[in-house]
C-alpha cells in the first residue's frame, strides 16, 4: 500500500514539474503569430492586388494555412505555386484561371496631361506608390509600383495605363537562341573549332 | 562551404615567398583549362594604328560594371576632348568623357555594347576635328601628393578595369588591408585578341609608370608582372622597362585558357585560391590589367581622362586585321571600314565584340566601342562554325575536366535547364566565371554558358523580385498602420467632439435648472410680497402685471 502511495506521489510530483516547465515555456517562448502564415506570406509577391479573392497577401496566406488552394495568385505565377507546394507538402497545380493569368510584369503609368487630380488612385494604391494632391497632377513612383492594377478602375478619366516593365541590359535574361535583332545565338560560345 | 571560405581568408598570401618561388621557376597551376588555336598572329604583327576621327561618336553613360553617373551636359553643348560628361555621385559610378572635341547633337537611346543590344542612354557627339584637349592638372611629382587625391583623379579620369570586367579602378585601390602581391595582368589568354600584347610591346615604359603609381598607392610587399608564354616580345619589352627595378618580378605563365582570369592567375602564381564570394584582397592580392596601368599613368602624369583604348580588329573577313587606338564611342561600322571588311567572306553579317570564347554578336553596326571592348572579331564563313545543333548530353565529363573553377558543369547544366535554381546555386553556379571552356570541349555542342547565364539572370531576377516584394510588404503594412492610426484619430476626434457637446449640454442644462429654480424662487418671493401687501390691504396685482 505504501509502495502504491509512494509511486503516486512520485508520478504526481513529476507531473507537476513537467507541467510547470511546459507552462513556463508556453509563456516564455510564446509565438505571436502563426509562423506558417509568415512563411507563406514571405513567398507571396506582396502586390496586395486581391486577385486571389482575399483583401491582400496576408489574408490569403492565412487562408492557405487553413487549407485553401495554393494556385490563386496570378502575379506570383508558377514559381510561387512551386514554392508553396514545397512548403505545404502538396502537389503543385496549374494556376487557377478563374483568378487571372500569369502576365508579364507591369507598372502603372499616369498620362499626366489627362489627370484631373481627383486622388482616387492615391486612395486605391496599397503601397503608396502614387504621389499627388487634390486638383494637382498625380504620378506613379515606378520603383515602388507592384503592378497590382487597383488604381486603374477608380480613375474617372481612364488616364492610367498598365505598361510592361522595360527590358534593359541590366535585367536582360539571355534568351537562348535569339537576340533583339532576331539573329540566332547572341553569345557564340565555341566559336573556335 | 562558408567554413572553407573563412579558412581561406585566414590563409593570406606571403608576397616574398611567392616571389622566391617564381624566381626559382616554381609556378602553381589552376584546375582545368583548354588550348584553343591562338590565332593571334593575324593581328599582332603591325604596330597599333591611329584611326581617323569618326563622323559621329556614341558615348553610352554606362561603360563599366557598377552605376552610371548623372548627366552634366546638354544637347547643343560644345565639349572639349577629355571633358567629363557625367558626374559620379555614387562610389561605384565612374564618369564618361568626351572622346574628342565637338558638339553634343543628341542624348538618346542607342543600341548598347551588350549581348542584348537593348538601348541605353547615349550621348551623340559630332566631332569638330580640332582635338582640343581638356587637360586636368597633371601630377608629375605624384609622390608628393596624398594618395587619396590620386585615387580621386583615377575616378575622375573614368578609369575602370580595361581587361574585360570593367570594375571601377578607384574602388580597388581604396583598400584597408596590407597588400602582399600587386599582380599586373598581361596574360590576354583569349584567342585572337592581341591588344594587351601590342600595348606591352609598344608602351612598356608607360605601363611601368602606371605600376609605379600603383606601388605608391597600395604599397605592396611584392609586384609581379605576369605575361603568357606565347608573348615573348611583350615579356622582353616589360623586362627591359622594369628589369632594373629589383622589387618587380617577371613571371612567364604557360599558355592555357583562361589563365588571364583574375582568380585563375592568382592561383597559378601563388597557389592560393581566392575564396568564393570573396575578393583577391581577402588573401592579400590585388590585380590590374596592363592597359589599366597605362591609363592610370595617362590620368596622373599627363592629366588625360580615359578617352581611347586599344582594340584588336581581327578575323579572316577583314583584309587588314590589326590593333588600333579607337576613341570610346567609335561605331563598329567605322572600325570595320578601317580594317577593310569584306562582306563577301561571310555567309551572314556577323561581328563579335570580345573574343571567340566570351564575346557576343553585336546587334547593330552603330554599337560603339566602350571601355571594356578589347576586340572586334569578324570571322569568315568557314572560320568559326555557327552552332545551332545542340545534341543531348552524353555525360562524357569533359566539361568537368576543363572547368577552371573546379565546378561540375554537367550538373549545373541539368539544373539550369530544369530551372531548378536552388539546386544550381547549391552547385555553386555563382562561382562560374563564364569562360566557355566547358562549351568549347562539349562534343554535343551544348551552349552551356548560355544556360548558366540564363540561370544566373533568372536567379538575380528572383532575388530582385523578393527584395521588391519585401519592400512592398513594408509599405503596405506601413500604409495600413497609417490608415488605422488616421481612423483611430478621427474616431477619437468625433468622440471628443461628442463629449464636448454632451458636457456643454449638461452645463447648459444645469444653468437652466438653476434659472428655473431662481425664477421659481423669485416668483415665490413676489407671491409672498403680494400676500403681505394683500394683507396690508392694497392689492398689487396690476402693478405686478404692468412691470
Amino acid at each position: 500500500m505504501s509502495l502504491f502511495a509512494f509511486a503516486l506521489i512520485i508520478l504526481g510530483l513529476l507531473a507537476l514539474i513537467f507541467g510547470a516547465i511546459l507552462g513556463y515555456s508556453a509563456i516564455k517562448f510564446k509565438v505571436e503569430s502563426d509562423p506558417l502564415v509568415d512563411q507563406i506570406d514571405a513567398m507571396l509577391p506582396q502586390t496586395q492586388c486581391g486577385q486571389c479573392g482575399y483583401p491582400g497577401c496576408k489574408p490569403y496566406a492565412e487562408a492557405i494555412a487553413n487549407g485553401d488552394e495554393i494556385n490563386k495568385c496570378p502575379p506570383g505565377g508558377e514559381a510561387t505555386i512551386k514554392k508553396l507546394a514545397d512548403l505545404m507538402g502538396v502537389e503543385p497545380k496549374p494556376l487557377d484561371s478563374a483568378h487571372g493569368v500569369e502576365d508579364v510584369k507591369k507598372v502603372a503609368y499616369i498620362r499626366e496631361a489627362e489627370c484631373i487630380g481627383c486622388t482616387k488612385c492615391i486612395q486605391a494604391c496599397p503601397v503608396d506608390a502614387i504621389i499627388g494632391a487634390a486638383k494637382q497632377m498625380h504620378t506613379v513612383i515606378v520603383d515602388e509600383c507592384t503592378g497590382c492594377d487597383l488604381c486603374v478602375a477608380p480613375c474617372p478619366v481612364d488616364c492610367i495605363d498598365m505598361l510592361p516593365v522595360k527590358e534593359t541590359p541590366a535585367n536582360f535574361k539571355w534568351h537562348l537562341g535569339k537576340n533583339v535583332s532576331g539573329t540566332v545565338g547572341n553569345i557564340d560560345i565555341k566559336q573556335v573549332s | 562551404m562558408e567554413a572553407f571560405a573563412k579558412i581561406d581568408i585566414l590563409e593570406r598570401v606571403d608576397g616574398s615567398a611567392v616571389v622566391e618561388a617564381i624566381k626559382a621557376g616554381r609556378l602553381h597551376n589552376f584546375p582545368g583549362g583548354v588550348h584553343p588555336p591562338e590565332a593571334k598572329l593575324l593581328s599582332n604583327q603591325a604596330p597599333i594604328a591611329s584611326m581617323p576621327v569618326p563622323k559621329t561618336l556614341y558615348i553610352p553613360l554606362k561603360q563599366h560594371s557598377g552605376m552610371q553617373g548623372s548627366l552634366i551636359v546638354a544637347v547643343g553643348d560644345r565639349v572639349k576632348k577629355g571633358q567629363a560628361l557625367t558626374h559620379s555621385s555614387h562610389p561605384f559610378a565612374v564618369p564618361v568623357h568626351a572622346s574628342t572635341s565637338g558638339i553634343i547633337t543628341d542624348i538618346t537611346e542607342h543600341p548598347s555594347a551588350h549581348a542584348s543590344g537593348l538601348p541605353e542612354t547615349t550621348i551623340v557627339l559630332k566631332p569638330d576635328g580640332a582635338e582640343d584637349w581638356h587637360i586636368m592638372p597633371p601630377f608629375e611629382n605624384y609622390r608628393t601628393v596624398e594618395p587619396i587625391t590620386l585615387i580621386e583623379r583615377i575616378c575622375d579620369a573614368g578609369i575602370s578595369g580595361l581587361g574585360g570586367a570593367g570594375f571601377p579602378t578607384h574602388i580597388k585601390t581604396q583598400h584597408n588591408h596590407d597588400v602582399e602581391c600587386l599582380i599586373i595582368n598581361g596574360i590576354e589568354c583569349e584567342p585572337y585578341i592581341s591588344s594587351d600584347d601590342r600595348i606591352m610591346r609598344e608602351h612598356a615604359w608607360q605601363i611601368k609608370q602606371g605600376i609605379d603609381i600603383l606601388r605608391y598607392l597600395v604599397n605592396p610587399k611584392a609586384i609581379i608582372i605576369a605575361v603568357e608564354s606565347n608573348k615573348p616580345e611583350a615579356f622582353d619589352a616589360l623586362k627591359t622597362a622594369c628589369g632594373s627595378d629589383a622589387s618587380i618580378t617577371m613571371a612567364s605563365i604557360p599558355t592555357k585558357y583562361p589563365a588571364g582570369g583574375e582568380k585563375q592567375l592568382i592561383q597559378a602564381l601563388t597557389g592560393h585560391e581566392v575564396p568564393r564570394s570573396g575578393l583577391p584582397m581577402d588573401i592579400g592580392c590585388m590585380m590590374f590589367n596592363v592597359g589599366t596601368c597605362f591609363a592610370i599613368a595617362d590620368a596622373i602624369i599627363y592629366g588625360k581622362a580615359l578617352v581611347q583604348r586599344v582594340v584588336t580588329l581581327t578575323g579572316e573577313a577583314l583584309k587588314a586585321p590589326q590593333n588600333v587606338w579607337a576613341l570610346l564611342g567609335t561605331p563598329m561600322a567605322d572600325l570595320l571600314a578601317f580594317a577593310q571588311y569584306q562582306p563577301a567572306k561571310q555567309k551572314r553579317h556577323k561581328v563579335i565584340m570580345g573574343g571567340p570564347m566570351m564575346g557576343f554578336t553585336v546587334t547593330n553596326d552603330n554599337v560603339p566601342v566602350v571601355k571594356i571592348t578589347n576586340c572586334v572579331l569578324v570571322p569568315a564563313a568557314d572560320e568559326l562554325p555557327d552552332i545551332d545543333d545542340e545534341k543531348p548530353c552524353i555525360r562524357c565529363g569533359y566539361c568537368t575536366d576543363v572547368c577552371p573553377a573546379g565546378l561540375l558543369p554537367q550538373q549545373l547544366y541539368w539544373y539550369s535547364k530544369a530551372k531548378d535554381f536552388a539546386k544550381a546555386e547549391e552547385y555553386a553556379l555563382a562561382d562560374c566565371i563564364e569562360c566557355g571552356a566547358c562549351a568549347y570541349v562539349c562534343p554535343s555542342e551544348i551552349p552551356l554558358v548560355q544556360y548558366y547565364r540564363q540561370a544566373k539572370a533568372e536567379i538575380k531576377a528572383q532575388l530582385d523580385e523578393q527584395q521588391k516584394s519585401e519592400k512592398a510588404k513594408q509599405r503596405f503594412e506601413q500604409r495600413q498602420a497609417r490608415l488605422e492610426a488616421e481612423k483611430h484619430a478621427r474616431e477619437e476626434k468625433h468622440r471628443k467632439a461628442a463629449e464636448a457637446r454632451k458636457a456643454a449640454m449638461e452645463n447648459n442644462g444645469g444653468d437652466a435648472k438653476a434659472k428655473i429654480a431662481a425664477a421659481l424662487a423669485r416668483a415665490k418671493a413676489k407671491k409672498q410680497q403680494a400676500a403681505k401687501a394683500n394683507d396690508a390691504g392694497t392689492p398689487d396685482n396690476n402693478d405686478e402685471s404692468s412691470e
